[in-house]
């Protein structure tokens, strides 16, 4: 479990520039779950999940995983970082290796493994992500953008942490490429029932189709925690902190609007989809 | 830790120094420089340093700022010193090593490590008042339009001002840059602060890579910005900030010359 208690943290402290970006959080995030964060450009996501796994040290406060406060001073980091998994916005960009085999392997290589034990984690994690095995012995620089995205998912998947965080995970894909990785996310999730999944995300369709949980960010504030439906229940509250909820959601609030009856608590397309084409069927019928 | 990386540590301030003109106060520097390079007699440095101190003090730029210019001075300052100190000949021996007599110090030894010292430490202050009272940018522009009249034999003057201009705008983003990759291997278990020198020379290799590979997508998406906005090098492009001298440039002139011709005389005069 992660528990986050009265987290702040200010960039260039007692410099003229200060700024406070995380303002007294407090959270918790049970094992298992899949949490979206979601919250306007410049809420603080990016650096509060620097904090899960003491990349970035609390200005105050504290953060517990599995009961281990990672920000006291004598905190093991190495242990830290191997059991929380960090995905940079586009990773693509710290590939670095000749080939692609030796880039997963670089997590898992640092953590002093076997030989024999980062060659079953390589491939293992090259298989989550779809990577076909004939990439492996290419150079990363030759891949294309999707695939060099999932060979960076890859290198933290090796490491084989028990929390996995994602900062944008889709962005800069195209539609094909984000429902790979959104797919692959929820395979590897439903695989490991134990494996706490959290990511960062700007589209609430994201969000709706493939998180469980949503932990809102506002001004470096926590503005909502809960799940999908009691997060996007608050849409005009949403849209007051620049965001707001699926197309499909305010499509139906706004058929309500206008007098047809149907449940307001609709997120994905494929849900709507079904209740749509029986509200069609009865219509018929009449 | 790359953070902390200022180049152009220009302060802002409405100075005497701030408002004059940067191409007189380049060439008032090299001026400054070059007289350093002129005198050796203690009453002349005197005078230079009477003159050095009244310059930082015009500019009203925190003594504090200077200083830690000379900071990374230090070893260089020491190693000079004792160099000169022990190395040079001279008839007044003030004192010889007891186990080895070829180690000793001249009294001329001492004039001279005491004035080399000085003169680093000036030629430290001199350009440290300059580039601390002008912006970057300014600076640039300066030595563009200095080196306007050698264009005649060929040289890129506005080529090489915006070149440098590129160069420092593109330091903070690099450093950037450079913290978030750090990152990003951290998060994978890299190490990039225990092990010996070779080790952590090989430990730069996950962070060297992807911000070569960055820099050079950087550059390759600004020239292609450039082009798109028919940028086509310095011929017949005018500036938004004209630089135009005032009689404040001329007085610094003046003082300078006069100063310069003080200290030679005085220098010739002991
Ligand atoms: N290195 C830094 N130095 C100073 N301020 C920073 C730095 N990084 C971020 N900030 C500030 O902290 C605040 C939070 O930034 P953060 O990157 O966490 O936002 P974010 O929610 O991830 O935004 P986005 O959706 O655009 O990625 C912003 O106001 C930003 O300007
Ligand atoms: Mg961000």
């Amino acid at each position: 479990m992660i528990k986050v208690s009265d987290l702040t943290y200010v960039y260039q402290q007692g410099m003229p520039y200060e700024k406070t970006a995380l303002d007294s959080l407090s959270f918790e995030i049970p094992d298992g779950d899949f949490t979206a964060i979601i919250g306007h450009t410049g809420s603080g996501k990016s650096t509060l999940i620097q904090h899960l796994n003491a990349l970035v040290r609390p200005t105050s406060g504290k953060i517990e995983i599995d009961g281990v406060d990672i920000t006291a001073p004598n905190a093991d980091l190495r242990t830290v970082r191997k059991n929380v998994g960090l995905v940079f916005q586009y990773p693509e960009h710290q590939l670095f290796e000749e080939t692609v085999y030796k880039d997963i392997a670089f997590g898992p290589t640092n953590m002093g493994l076997s030989e024999s034990e980062i060659r079953n984690r390589v491939y293992e994690a090259a298989g989550f992500v779809g990577l076909p095995l004939e990439l492996l012995e290419k150079s990363p620089f030759e891949l294309s953008g999707g695939q060099k995205r999932r060979v960076a998912i890859a290198g933290v998947l090796s490491m084989q942490p028990k929390v996995l965080i994602l900062d944008e995970p889709t962005a800069g894909l195209d539609p094909k490429g984000r429902d790979e990785i959104l797919d692959q996310l929820v395979r590897l999730h439903a695989e490991n029932e134990k494996m706490t999944i959290i990511f960062v995300s700007h589209s609430m369709e994201d969000v709706a189709r493939i998180a469980k949980d949503i932990l809102v960010m506002n001004k470096g504030r926590l503005a909502m925690q809960g799940s999908v439906a009691e997060v996007f229940a608050h849409s005009s509250e949403l849209r007051e902190m620049g965001l707001n909820v699926p197309q499909i959601t305010e499509l139906t609030h706004r058929l309500i609007a206008d007098g047809v009856d149907i449940r307001p608590d609709v997120y994905t397309v494929k849900f709507a989809a079904e209740l749509y084409a029986e509200l069609l069927k009865e219509a018929e019928n009449v | 830790m790359f953070k902390d990386i200022t180049i152009g540590q220009y302060v802002e301030g409405n100075s005497f120094i701030h408002k004059m003109d940067a191409r007189v106060k380049i060439l008032l520097s090299l001026f400054y420089i070059i007289i350093l390079f002129l005198i050796s007699s203690p009453v002349a440095y005197a005078v230079f340093t009477a003159f050095t101190l009244f310059l930082v003090y015009l500019s009203k730029v925190p003594p504090k700022f200077i200083l830690r210019g000379l900071k990374p001075m230090m070893y260089i300052l020491v190693f000079t010193a004792v160099l000169n100190l022990f190395m040079t000949q001279g008839s007044t021996v003030l004192w010889v090593c007891p186990f080895w007599s070829t180690l000793k110090i001249t009294k001329e030894g001492l004039t001279t490590a005491v004035l080399m010292i000085l003169r680093l430490v000036y030629l430290v202050i001199g350009t440290s008042v300059l580039t601390l009272t002008t912006s970057p940018l300014m600076l640039t522009d300066g030595i563009e339009k200095i080196l306007k009249p050698f264009e005649i034999i060929k040289v890129p003057s506005h080529e090489i001002a915006m070149m440098m201009t590129i160069a420092i705008r593109f330091i903070p983003t690099l450093s950037e840059e450079t913290e978030k990759i750090m990152k990003a291997q951290m998060a994978r278990g890299a190490d990039f602060e225990s092990g010996n020198v070779l080790k952590r020379a090989k430990a730069m290799i996950p962070l060297l890579v992807p911000l070569f590979i960055s820099a050079f997508r950087r550059a390759d998406d600004l020239a292609v910005a450039m082009d798109s906005r028919c940028y086509h090098g310095g011929k017949n492009r005018t500036r938004m900030k004209q630089m135009k001298m005032t009689v404040r440039d001329l007085w610094a002139t003046l003082f300078m010359v006069g100063f310069a011709a003080a200290v030679i005389f005085i220098q010739k005069l002991m």
